[in-house]
C-alpha cells in the first residue's frame, strides 16, 4: 500500500526531452518505476529510450498510454501550462518538480485547480513522492537509500527529506511512502492532507513530519493532528537559527511574524502530542524510540 | 528585488497614482536646486531600501534651500540606520526632494500575498503614518483585508468597501477607489511580493496622494521583468549577497564564524540548526543548488572564504543531480584561488562519495570527514 503512488501507477513525464526530464525519467525507470509516456510539445512520434513513447500533448498521452500520474520537469515560465493540461487532461495526480513559478501564477493555478477535486497536485519546487514497497518513484530522490515499511515520510523540502530517510534506513526502519510537498508559498497539496492519507493507509505505522519556518501551514497540521490522527508523528521543524525576513533557500522559508517562527511551529506540534525531534541529526534516532515503544 | 522609493513613485504615476512632485538629487547642490524650484521648502528623503526611515532620521523637512544643502550633505555618502538594518546601515547615495503636502488625513493601503488565502489581499487601515505592525498588534479592528479572487481581480464593490472603511465619503472617495484599482495593477503586471503606501494622504482639497512607496517585485518572476530588473541598486545590498544571488546560489549572510554550503535548502536550514545546537555559529545560509557544477561550487566556497568572520567551512552535500566528486573538486579549486587553510570539515553522502572524499583527501587541504550530521556538528566544535 502506502500513499499516492503503487503497483498501478503509470507514469507521465512532462518535459521528458529536457536535461532534467530525461536524466530523472532515466532514473525512475532503473529505480523499477513504470514510466509509459513522455510529453514535449513538437516532439511527438519520437521514442524515449527506445521504449517509451512520446507525445505532442497530455491530452494524446493519456488516451493512447492510460497514464495516471504526471511528473513534471518544465521550466518556471511553462510550469503553469504543463500542471493545467495535466488537470485538463484528467489526470488525477501531478507531481511538479520546477523550482521559481512565480507565485502569483500559481494562485491562479490553485484556484483553478480547487474546480477539479478530482485532480491533486504535488508542488512545485518538491522532490516529488516515493513508494519504496512497490518500486514506484515519481521524483528527484535517489532510489537507493529507501526500503520498504512502514513509516511515512512528509517534508517540505528534497534533501532533508533524504537526510530523513537515509537515518531511518541506516535503522533498519523501512518506509511506506515519502513524500516532499514542496518549499513554495503556494503548493497544491498541504501537510494536512498527506497526514490524512498517511493516518488512513493500513501500511502506515508512524508519520515522521519535517517542517520549516514560514507560513502556519505546519500549525493547521498540528490542529488537525490533535483532531484526527490517531497514529504516532514524530516532527523536526528546521530554521530555528534564520533571521526575520530572509529568504532562506525556499520562496516560502521566510519569516514574517511570530507566527511563522520555528517555535511557534514546535510549540503547536508539542501541544497536538507530537514527539518532538530534537534536532536534525535525531530524526531516525526518535522514530526508533517511538517504534521501540509501541512493542 | 527591492526598488527606491522614487523608484517605486514613478511606476505609481505611471499608472495614475497621484504622488507628490518631487526630484532625485545626487548632490547637496542639487538638492538645494530642487528645493529652489519646490518654491524655497521640501522635505528631504534619504533613498535606502529599508523601512522606519522617518524614525531613523531620514526624512527631514527644510525652509530653505540651504538647509537642503546641508541636510542633503549629511545624508548622501552616509549610512543610514533604521530599525529595520543591521547597526552599519545601508548607503544614502540620492535623496528625494519632494514639495510639501498639504496633509488632512493619513491611510495605509498594501497588497501581497497571503499564504493562508492562496492569493492576494488588500491591507488597509485609517491609521496611516504609523507602523502597521504595532497597529496590527495594539487595535486589530483598525485593520481591514480585503482577500482578492486572483483569476478576477480586484471587484469594483471591493474597491467602493475598502474606501468606506477607512472612513472616506464625498470628494475623496472615488480618486481613492481610482488608487486602489491602479494599485491593485500594479501589483499584478510587476509581480510584485508587496506594495504598500504609507502614508496615502488625503489632502486639504481632497486629492488622494502617496506620500511613500514600497514596492518588492518576487525574484522568481524577473524572467519576465526585464524592465525592472535595471532598477536594482546592488549597493543596498549585502556586498557577499549580491554576488550570490548573481550566481543564482540562495545565499544569508549571518552572524557566526562557520561558513556552511549545503544543497537543498531544507537541509541547508537544518545544518545551521545542528551547527548551532553544537555550540558553534553558523557565517552564513548557503544553498548551492540541485543542478551546480564544479565552478558554480568554487564560486559558492569562495564567497564563504570571502567572509572575513569564518574561521571554518562545514560542507554538507547529499550528492543527487550533484555529485559528490563534482563538489570536492570544486571546493580544492576555491581552497586553492583563495590560498586557504581554514580547518574544512566535510559530510558527503550518495552518488560518487567515495572519488569525492578520495579527491579531497589528496588535496592538501585541513580536511575532516564526518558521516553523520552529529559527527559533522563535534567536528565543528573542535575545530573552534
Amino acid at each position: 500500500m502506502g500513499i499516492l503512488l503503487d503497483e498501478n501507477s503509470r507514469i507521465l513525464v512532462q518535459g521528458i526531452t529536457g536535461r532534467e526530464g530525461s536524466f530523472h525519467a532515466r532514473a525512475g525507470m532503473a529505480y523499477g518505476t513504470n514510466v509509459v509516456a513522455g510529453v514535449t510539445p513538437g516532439r511527438g512520434g519520437q521514442m524515449f529510450e527506445e521504449t517509451v513513447p512520446v507525445f505532442n500533448s497530455v491530452e494524446e498521452a493519456v488516451a493512447e498510454t492510460g497514464a495516471n500520474v504526471s511528473l513534471i520537469f518544465v521550466p518556471p515560465p511553462f510550469a503553469p501550462d504543463a500542471i493545467v493540461e495535466a488537470a485538463d487532461a484528467g489526470m488525477p495526480l501531478i507531481a511538479c518538480i520546477t523550482e521559481g513559478v512565480p507565485v502569483q501564477d500559481m494562485a491562479r493555478v490553485a484556484r483553478y485547480l480547487e474546480r477539479k477535486p478530482e485532480v491533486r497536485l504535488i508542488g512545485p519546487n518538491c522532490p516529488g513522492m516515493i513508494n519504496p514497497g512497490a518500486r514506484c518513484k515519481v521524483g528527484i530522490m535517489p532510489g537507493n537509500i529507501h526500503m520498504p515499511g512502514r513509516v511515512g515520510v512528509v517534508s517540505r523540502s528534497g534533501t532533508l527529506t533524504y537526510e530523513a530517510v537515509g537515518q531511518l534506513t541506516n535503522l533498519g526502519i523501512g518506509q511506506s511512502s515519502c513524500v516532499g510537498i514542496g518549499g513554495d508559498p503556494i503548493i497544491g497539496t498541504s501537510f494536512t492532507e498527506i497526514l490524512r492519507l498517511y493516518n488512513e493507509d493500513p501500511e502506515t505505522d508512524l508519520i515522521v513530519f519535517i517542517g520549516e519556518i514560514g507560513g502556519t501551514m505546519e500549525q493547521e497540521a498540528a490542529a488537525y493532528i490533535k483532531e484526527s490522527v490517531t497514529k504516532p508523528v514524530c516532527t523536526l521543524i528546521v530554521g530555528a537559527t534564520a533571521p526575520p525576513g530572509k529568504r532562506m533557500g525556499h520562496a516560502g522559508a521566510i519569516i514574517t511574524g511570530d507566527s511563522a517562527r520555528a517555535e511557534a511551529k514546535i510549540a503547536a506540534m508539542r501541544d497536538a502530542g507530537a514527539h518532538i525531534i530534537p534536532t536534525p541529526a535525531d530524526i531516525g534516532a526518535t522514530a526508533q524510540a517511538v517504534l521501540a515503544g509501541m512493542g | 528585488m527591492k526598488l527606491h522609493e522614487y523608484q517605486a513613485k514613478e511606476i505609481f504615476a505611471r499608472y495614475g497614482i497621484e504622488v507628490p512632485r518631487g526630484i532625485v538629487a545626487n548632490t547637496p547642490e542639487e538638492a538645494a536646486q530642487a528645493t529652489r524650484e519646490m518654491g524655497g521648502q521640501a522635505v528631504v528623503k534619504a533613498q535606502v531600501h529599508a523601512g522606519g526611515r522617518g524614525q531613523g532620521g531620514g526624512i527631514k523637512v527644510v525652509r530653505s534651500p540651504e538647509e537642503a544643502e546641508e541636510v542633503a550633505r549629511g545624508f548622501i555618502g552616509r549610512n543610514l540606520v533604521t530599525r529595520q538594518t543591521d547597526a552599519q546601515g545601508v548607503p544614502i547615495n540620492s535623496v528625494l526632494v519632494e514639495e510639501l503636502a498639504d496633509i488632512k488625513q493619513e491611510l495605509y493601503v498594501a497588497l501581497t500575498i497571503d499564504r493562508g488565502f492562496r492569493g492576494p489581499v488588500m491591507i488597509a487601515s485609517a491609521a496611516g503614518g504609523m507602523d502597521i505592525e504595532e497597529v496590527a498588534a495594539t487595535n486589530p479592528e483598525n485593520i481591514h483585508t480585503e482577500p482578492i479572487e486572483p483569476v478576477l481581480g480586484l471587484m469594483p464593490y471591493q474597491a467602493r468597501r475598502v474606501v468606506s472603511r477607512l472612513g472616506l465619503e464625498a470628494g475623496p472617495a472615488r480618486p481613492a477607489v481610482q488608487a486602489l484599482n491602479a494599485l491593485y495593477r500594479i501589483f499584478t503586471e510587476n509581480d510584485c511580493s508587496l506594495v504598500e503606501i504609507n502614508p496615502l494622504i488625503v489632502t486639504g482639497d481632497d486629492r488622494v496622494v502617496a506620500l511613500d512607496a514600497k514596492l518588492d517585485v518576487e525574484d522568481d518572476s524577473m524572467f519576465r521583468h526585464g524592465d525592472l530588473r535595471e532598477l536594482r541598486d546592488r549597493s543596498q545590498e549585502d556586498a557577499l549577497e549580491a554576488r550570490a544571488s548573481d550566481m543564482e546560489i540562495a545565499y544569508v549572510n549571518l552572524e557566526g564564524s562557520v561558513g556552511c554550503l549545503v544543497n537543498g535548502a531544507g537541509l541547508a536550514m537544518a545544518t545551521l540548526d545542528v551547527t548551532n545546537a553544537a555550540g558553534a555559529a553558523p557565517a552564513n545560509f548557503l544553498d548551492v543548488g540541485g543542478g551546480a557544477d564544479d565552478e558554480k561550487v568554487a564560486s559558492a566556497v569562495s564567497i564563504i572564504l570571502s567572509d572575513p568572520k569564518v574561521d571554518r567551512v562545514l560542507i554538507n552535500v547529499f550528492g543527487g543531480i550533484l555529485r559528490c566528486d563534482i563538489a570536492a573538486r570544486g571546493i580544492v579549486l576555491a581552497f586553492e584561488r583563495m590560498n586557504s587553510n581554514l580547518p574544512l570539515i566535510v559530510r558527503m553522502l550518495g552518488t560518487n562519495v567515495d572519488e569525492g572524499k578520495e579527491i579531497l583527501a589528496a588535496s592538501p587541504l585541513n580536511v575532516t570527514f564526518a558521516d553523520t550530521l552529529t559527527e559533522a556538528a563535534e567536528a565543528v566544535r573542535r575545530a573552534a
